[in-house]
């Protein structure tokens, strides 16, 4: 499974961003708009659509979209 | 067209009592009625009697203090119906006595199913309302959880928190457009009050400036205001339905 276009199709979805704009620096809240409820729901999105489990801990880590496919390429490693 | 035309709205502990006048008002008013109560049997039957007037409704069995039960069941319906528009939180039990004998289970099992089902049914309910950016919670709370009652410690504070959890839920969810909000039923005549003897009917009677009880589809009335289009500037409220009983 290819997380790294997954990852950005699901960021795209849930944040209503364009392709151009999900880089691997991109920041979810800084860049890319997003505010705590849609933090919160991406994470839950990765969770479904990865089925795992991302500690609330970790979750907070995973501020760049970088951070998050680095974060879930290992989990599923 | 009807003023809930194509909304789906999901009632809890609707299978009798002010849940199914609630859901059978919301039928009346064009909205798909999913009625949930723990006994699929008394489930079916309000369907049923919903179904008989030529209005919508379903029904699942399902019990508000299980996580798992209920995101499943919400899954269903979202599934099924394609979305879901309203939520009313209205399971709620008694187990009324006076404190200082009150049982640690008889507070566990009112806390249980209706602050804490209140919970469990908006944290499953809100995802679906978000992504749509649109909905509407409302939580039946009581003049009880507002002015206390001897006897009722339990149900008095599980009353109260729903009233917080409402404004809370009303706050983390504003910027999603989705509105929650609480009633508070005072003395409503019900199958539970058809049991109390009359004289204390007549004492709390006395106490109400409109001097009588409350129906039932008084409380369906105030519903269906609260979760219509007509109440959109209306968020992290608590109405009182209750003759003027405390102001």
């Amino acid at each position: 499974m290819d997380i790294k276009a997954k990852v950005t199709e699901i960021i795209i979805e849930e944040l209503g961003v364009e392709a151009g704009e999900v880089t691997i620096e991109a920041s979810f809240i800084e860049d890319l708009g997003a505010d705590s409820l849609d933090t919160v729901e991406l994470i839950m999105k990765f969770e479904e659509e990865f089925d795992i489990d991302i500690a609330d801990e970790e979750a907070e880590k995973l501020t760049t979209v970088g951070k998050a496919i680095e974060y879930l390429e290992k989990q599923l490693s | 067209m009807k003023r809930l035309e194509e909304k789906v709205a999901i009632i809890t502990g609707a299978a009798r009592g002010i849940g199914f006048t609630i859901a059978d008002v919301l039928a009346e008013n064009g909205a798909t009625s999913v009625i949930i109560d723990l006994d699929q049997e008394a489930v079916d039957l309000a369907v049923q009697q919903i179904d008989d007037k030529g209005n919508k409704a379903i029904g699942l069995a399902a019990d508000v203090t299980n996580t798992e039960g209920i995101a499943s069941v919400f899954k269903e319906i979202n599934e099924k119906l394609g979305k879901i528009d309203i939520l009313i939180n209205n399971a709620g039990i008694t187990k009324d006595g006076l404190l200082m004998k009150m049982k640690e289970s008889d507070w566990d099992a009112v806390i249980n199913v209706n602050l804490k089902g209140t919970f469990i049914c908006t944290q499953k309910v809100c995802r679906y309302m978000m992504k749509k950016r649109s909905g509407a919670i409302l939580n039946i709370a009581s003049v009880i959880g507002l002015m206390g009652n001897a006897g009722q410690a339990n149900y008095a504070a599980s009353k109260g928190g729903i009233i917080a959890l409402t404004k809370s839920s009303a706050k983390e969810f504003a910027s999603r457009n989705i509105r929650v909000n609480a009633i508070a039923p005072g003395f409503i005549q019900t199958e539970m009050t058809d049991k109390l003897p009359q004289e204390i009917i007549d004492n709390y009677a006395a106490a109400i400036p409109l001097a009588r009880m409350g129906t039932a589809k008084d409380v369906a009335d105030l519903c269906l205001f609260l979760v219509s289009e007509e109440a959109g500037y209306i968020t992290g409220q608590t109405i009182q339905v209750d003759g003027g009983l405390i102001m």
